[in-house]
């Protein structure tokens, strides 16, 4: 089946059995393995992207769902050639060590903070129920998030 | 995982998707209820048809009650201020499923045609009274929310048949509360408790009370809301509704290894005590 | 240089490119042609294979090929810890079931196929037959009477049994105790899970004879010689590539049967093959943690001396016996029965038991965790039973501070420490007196507040090779590197271990740095390809900065000593009259004249003017074999609310007092901290497998198995104290473990404090609210609290 979709702003078109799931088209069609599975069960949120601006499991959508959709992946959050503010941020606070959750709970919190700047430091850490995280324990994260929280607010 | 073969069609309207239908088909709107059994492939249905596109099953409307749109996504009827004004504890159950990414995709329609017991809105439904909205091949119906979850992930739905709404009345008046304790892997309730009171001075003159997550399906419990209405809700109203509501749901437990069913109907008289506690204080 | 580089919390190098979605992980690299590999998985815990019906299968769109354990002729998959004096039987493995299925998810066929998608929908129309038979769960169940036998050569299911101790000393010790305290002590199962699924990817050239596996591995190098050995393909012929991979917590050091299946599958087919496990398929297939019930005691006198600690052990092996997983249950456990305390008597019989669960093996921890809950468990427990403060207790037993080794009952020589201080420092940074005050009023009010006390020491940075061998591991734990340094001034520094996630690209380089004045930015650390890099034992066991890091110190040390002496060629000076510091040699009283480490690499490689002797090229090597394992210790304190109501803990704070000798990088060292923290406190609190009496796992997602969230923690309190490792270079010690072995029994222990008051003296873990609500009710119907 026919689906197109503009991802990281350039438009795409492909043929795709109606069962892929958007994760899948992302990574094996378009080659943008920055986006992470790490769970069958929409729990873990390594696989987050933004659907028209809105975070999104993309695990948990078919790939022809997204017909007409805009989707940002990891790949595309940065702009003009610097990394957006919650990227320096979890690199300046330590927020990651392996990785391999790092770009779903990047693209989570980019759009929380837009969403809520000046979020708390239990907002963040109610927020984040939906990325999980092995290694750091979330004490950094936490720490990035709210950098970039107080930042957006002014503070 | 990922799910089996099947046959997609998108549907520009209920009459449409109606006849798209067929025997083994199911109806997919943002697919958060439904994707995640079909990656499990403990769902395999043979056709999709899809009905996140048909513009007049979406959105809040305000009319006296409130009509939502079946592919009204949870995030939408959350942070909705009329959802919020007219039936807070909706809003509040909404804003309780999953997790934000959950809500941004996951709808209303879906989520009640799925009937997870552990899931948040139908809790509220049922206790404030909703009706649910249905388009068949054979016409329209409605039915109420206590009719329509019938038992474990079943409902009232036919076949072919589409949910177009929800409507629920007035409870603006009311006050309301949906408090849930989340079971702490999945986040689905181990108990939820949702309450409307609608207080007359210091006198409560009438309760609505139901429990999901501890039960196969969300139960409207009448014990709990015979001890209340009538009653101050002073401590001891209260504490015999505690009572009352674990003998209300004694015949629909349900529990999980972790949670048993004992423990979750001794959680909903705690929880339906704190959700008291909530409707009251505002 | 303003600042030393060594001891700075430097942004980590490896970031650029995990924050971007640019890293490629095993999954993330595709070949042209590639074949996806899905495994037909048993779904009974033990089972007859009656027979398999693949025509189905074979006759599906898209479909390759199926083969069955008949058609697979791979040698088994070995066990790789043989401990000795134990009687240890090695049950065969096959890459996939032979005539019988031993646990949920073991391999019965491959379904080959050109997407992934289509390789499952076949793998689920390959028919199975099966004869089910009795399965057992529980290792202690496993090991008695008439439990079923899990493999015919492993009589009574027992597969080792292994003695630490005299078992006579201990009666004499115990019998004459004026206090005994005793607990049956139930280590849960527990689901590594890191967060990248396990995934191998095979590419066979059939005229070199080269097998090229890239594989979510903690350990390229020996991943390489098992492949060798079960494909029997020269092990020269075989690289192993471990590309980014994503976390690992011991579950990636094993050679599981589905890398040696896409190596078999790719010879015989000729096309490349790629396998990744499904989250669900993790969690039935890849190694499991713990699984011990230990029936533990321990004696006292009644002013608070500890006088011994013995222990029977019923370790669960699972179905087969992984790469591992003997060492685990005994050596890396039974010997730090000790912990920090003065204790004289010890005493463990570790009996490993063949169940039909998912194969264990070693577990962030690995035995250690297992052996400091048992410690301080019963030392909360003596404290109790003397009405002994259990810090006052504690105190009175830690061993007094030392520098250059402290020989325990367990025959460990422990390398340095000082404990009371760390102790102390923890218990001020919590208020601990205060606490006690703040916890009576609260109880006056009808809230439950406890605190849990932890003093551990543990054993790490795997360890000489000798004791390698002496205790039955089949391979040595040195490690080598090689500095390499290009005529640019470039520098690349080539390991033999395998990080994945732990910032050693980061730390190693500031070694580095820190040895020879390169600026960090222009060292590279290449891991994980056996082509590329030096032999390597891998990463795991808190060893990478401590062995690797030596092996670096020690070659750069070499290249120094090169350059002190072409640079005084080179200044026409005496070797003895240059002066280094910070990356430029200069001789002494005349500052003008220097030469910086760059300039010399340039030289070095040019070689036009060297001094008589000297060979040119500016690279140097060093195999490192440590002369002891490190001992990293400190105190742990938690303090937690139980809500009496429900059974629900909170976790309101935590104080972590580590010493890992000097801190190359402490924003790393806080990171491991937080995250080893986490993943001790989550087995306290939530996580355990579970499975159903006929061997289901009942845990099978992470809709049922609890993963720690962010909201579960607060943020930590971290301090240090700084003990140098007298045997190592740079007296650093590891880190990447102390926070999972010493978490658990401190939540546990503030949990359990909390609900005193109630009459509650044992709940095994995890302590959901469930069961803390249960034990509240079941304390309260025995009369509560006293």
């Amino acid at each position: 089946m026919q689906v197109s979709m503009t991802v990281n702003g350039v438009a795409q078109e492909a043929d795709v059995d109606p069962r892929t799931l958007l994760v899948h088209f992302l990574r094996e069609a378009l080659d943008l393995t920055g986006t992470k599975i790490g769970c069958d069960t929409s729990q873990c949120g390594a696989c987050t992207v933004h659907l028209n601006g809105k975070v999104l499991k993309s695990c948990t959508l078919l790939a022809v769902q997204a017909d007409g959709c805009e989707v940002t992946t990891i790949e595309g959050l940065a702009e003009g050639g610097e990394h957006h503010p919650m990227q320096t941020a979890f690199w300046e606070n330590h927020g990651l060590q392996c990785g391999y959750c790092t770009p779903g709970m990047i693209m989570a919190s980019a759009a929380f903070v837009r969403d809520n700047p000046g979020a708390s430091e239990a907002e963040i850490r109610h927020y984040l129920e939906g990325n999980i995280c092995r290694c750091t324990g979330y004490h950094n994260i936490v720490k990035a998030v709210k950098q970039v929280a107080d930042s957006a607010a002014g503070a | 995982m990922w799910p089996n073969t099947f046959d997609y069609a998108r549907a520009g309207s209920v009459d449409e998707a109606l006849a798209l239908i067929g025997d083994e088909g199911k109806f997919l709107a943002g697919g958060h209820s439904l994707l995640p059994v079909m990656k499990l492939r403990l769902a395999a249905p043979e056709q999709l048809v899809d009905i996140g596109g048909i513009d007049s099953l979406r959105g809040i409307s305000a009319n006296g009650g409130l009509t939502i749109g079946a592919t009204t996504t949870h995030a939408e009827i959350a942070d909705s201020a009329d959802v919020r004004a007219i039936c807070s504890g909706l809003a509040s159950a909404c804003g309780q499923v999953g997790d934000q990414a959950v809500r941004n995709f996951g709808t209303i329609g879906g989520n009640i045609a799925h009937a997870d017991p552990a899931s948040d809105p139908p809790t509220v439904l049922v206790a404030c009274g909703a009706t649910i909205n249905i388009q068949g091949a054979g016409g329209a119906r409605s039915v109420g929310a206590e009719d329509f979850f019938v038992d474990l992930f079943e409902t009232d739905l036919e076949d072919g048949e589409l949910i177009t709404s929800v409507s629920l009345p007035d409870c603006s008046d009311c006050q309301c509360a949906y408090v849930k304790f989340p079971h702490p892997a999945s986040r689905y309730a181990i108990v939820g408790v949702a309450v409307c009171l609608k207080m007359d001075g210091g006198t409560c003159a009438q309760a609505d009370v139901a429990v999901g997550g501890a039960t196969v399906k969300a139960v409207k419990c009448g014990g709990a809301e015979a001890a209340l209405a009538g009653s101050t809700l002073d401590d001891a109203a209260v504490g015999a509704a505690a009572e009352a509501v674990k003998a209300d749901i004694a015949d629909w437990l349900a529990g999980d290894i972790a949670y048993p069913e004992s423990y979750r109907q001794q959680m909903a008289g705690v929880f339906l005590r704190r959700a008291i506690a909530a409707a009251t204080t505002g | 240089m303003t600042t030393r580089i060594f001891g700075s919390g430097i942004k980590r190098r490896e970031d650029p490119r995990l924050i971007t979605g640019e890293a490629r992980y095993t999954d993330d690299i595709k070949l042209p042609g590639v074949l996806h590999m899905a495994v037909v998985r048993s779904p009974y815990a033990h089972a007859n294979i009656v027979g398999i019906d693949s025509s189905a299968a074979e006759a599906m769109e898209g479909v390759v090929a199926v083969f069955t354990g008949d058609d697979v002729d791979l040698a088994g998959i070995p066990t790789a810890w043989l401990i000795p004096d134990s009687d240890l039987k090695t049950p065969e493995h096959p890459a996939l079931a032979k005539g019988k299925v031993r646990y949920v998810g073991d391999g019965v066929a491959i379904v080959l196929a050109d997407d992934r998608y289509r390789a499952q929908d076949a793998a689920d129309a390959v028919v199975v037959e099966y004869e089910e038979l009795p399965a057992v769960i529980d290792p202690e169940e496993a090991a008695g009477e008439g439990a079923p036998l899990i493999h015919d050569d492993v009589e009574g299911n027992i597969a080792f049994r292994w003695v630490m101790g005299d078992r006579d000393a201990s009666d004499a010790v115990f019998n004459s105790a004026d206090v005994v305290v005793s607990e049956r002590i139930l280590q849960q199962r527990l689901l590594p899970t890191a967060m990248e699924p396990r995934s191998a990817m095979a590419q066979y050239n059939a005229a070199t004879q080269e097998l090229t596996l890239w594989c979510t591995s903690q350990n390229p190098h020996i991943h390489r010689f098992i492949i060798s050995a079960v494909t029997g393909l020269n092990e020269n012929k075989v690289r192993v590539i471990a590309p980014e991979v994503g976390g690992g917590f011991g579950s990636k050091i094993p050679c599981y049967p589905d890398e040696a299946l896409v190596s078999w599958a790719a010879i015989k087919l000729g096309v490349p093959v790629k396998w990744t496990e499904t989250r669900s398929e993790n969690y039935l297939i890849t190694i499991h943690g713990r699984d011990h019930v230990q029936h533990v005691e321990m004696a006292a006198s009644n002013d608070g001396k500890l006088l011994g600690v013995r222990a029977t052990v019923y370790a669960g092996m699972g179905g087969y016996l992984s790469t591992a997983a003997p060492g685990i249950p005994t050596i890396l456990h039974g010997l730090l029965y000790v912990g920090p305390y003065t204790m004289d008597s010890v005493f463990c019989e570790s009996i490993g038991v063949m169940t039909n669960g998912t194969p264990t093996d070693a577990y962030r921890g690995a035995g250690r965790p297992e052996a400091t809950f048992l410690l301080e468990r019963m030392v909360d427990n003596v404290a109790r039973a003397i009405d002994m403060d259990p810090v006052e207790l504690r105190r009175k037993n830690l061993i007094p501070a030392f520098e250059d080794g402290y020989e325990v009952a367990t025959t460990l020589i422990y390398d340095s420490g000082d404990y009371p201080t760390a102790f102390e420092k923890a218990l001020d940074m919590a208020g601990y007196s205060d606490f006690r005050q703040a916890q009576a009023n609260a109880l006056a009010s009808g809230r439950y507040l406890g605190i849990g006390v932890t003093a551990y020491t543990e054993m790490c940075g795997l360890g000489p090779s000798q004791v390698a061998g002496a205790v039955g591991f089949q391979g040595g734990l040195w490690e080598s590197a090689t500095v390499r340094v290009t005529p640019t001034g470039k520098v690349q520094a080539l390991i033999g271990a395998s990080p994945h996630g732990q910032g050693s690209e980061t730390t190693l380089a500031q070694i580095i740095a820190e040895e020879l004045g390169f600026p960090v930015d222009d060292i590279e650390v290449v891991h994980g390809d056996t082509t590329e890099t030096p032999m390597g034992w891998g990463t795991y066991g808190s060893r990478t900065t401590p062995v690797t890091g030596a092996a670096l110190a020690h070659a750069s040390r070499k290249l120094k000593d090169k350059a002190r002496v072409l640079a005084a060629h080179l200044m026409e000076a005496n070797v003895d009259d240059i002066e280094y510091a910070d990356g430029s040699f200069s001789v002494r009283g005349s500052p003008d004249q220097a030469q910086s480490i760059q300039d010399v690499a340039l030289m070095a490689h040019l070689a036009w003017n060297m001094p008589e002797g000297m060979d040119p090229g500016f690279e140097e090597s060093q195999f490192y074999d440590p002369p002891n394992f490190v001992y990293p210790f400190g105190t742990h304190i938690a303090i937690v609310e139980v809500d009496a109501e429900t059974g629900e803990v909170e976790l309101q704070r935590y104080i972590a007092v580590d010493d890992c000798g000097p801190q190359i990088n402490p924003e790393i060292v806080a990171g491991q901290i937080h995250g080893g923290v986490v993943q001790g406190a989550a087995q306290a609190l939530c996580e355990g497998a579970i499975y159903s009496d006929d061997g289901q796992l009942l845990t099978g997602s992470m809709m049922d198995y609890c993963m720690p969230k962010a909201d579960m923690f607060p943020n930590f309190e971290l301090g240090e104290t700084v003990t140098p490792s007298p045997h190592h270079p740079v007296g650093v010690k590891g880190v990447g473990e102390t926070g999972t072995i010493a978490s658990t029994p401190t939540v546990y222990n503030a949990v359990l404090d909390a609900l005193a008051p109630l009459g509650v003296k044992q709940i095994d873990m995890p302590l959901t609210s469930a069961k803390v609500w249960g034990a509240i009710q079941a304390a309260s119907a025995n009369g509560g609290g006293n």
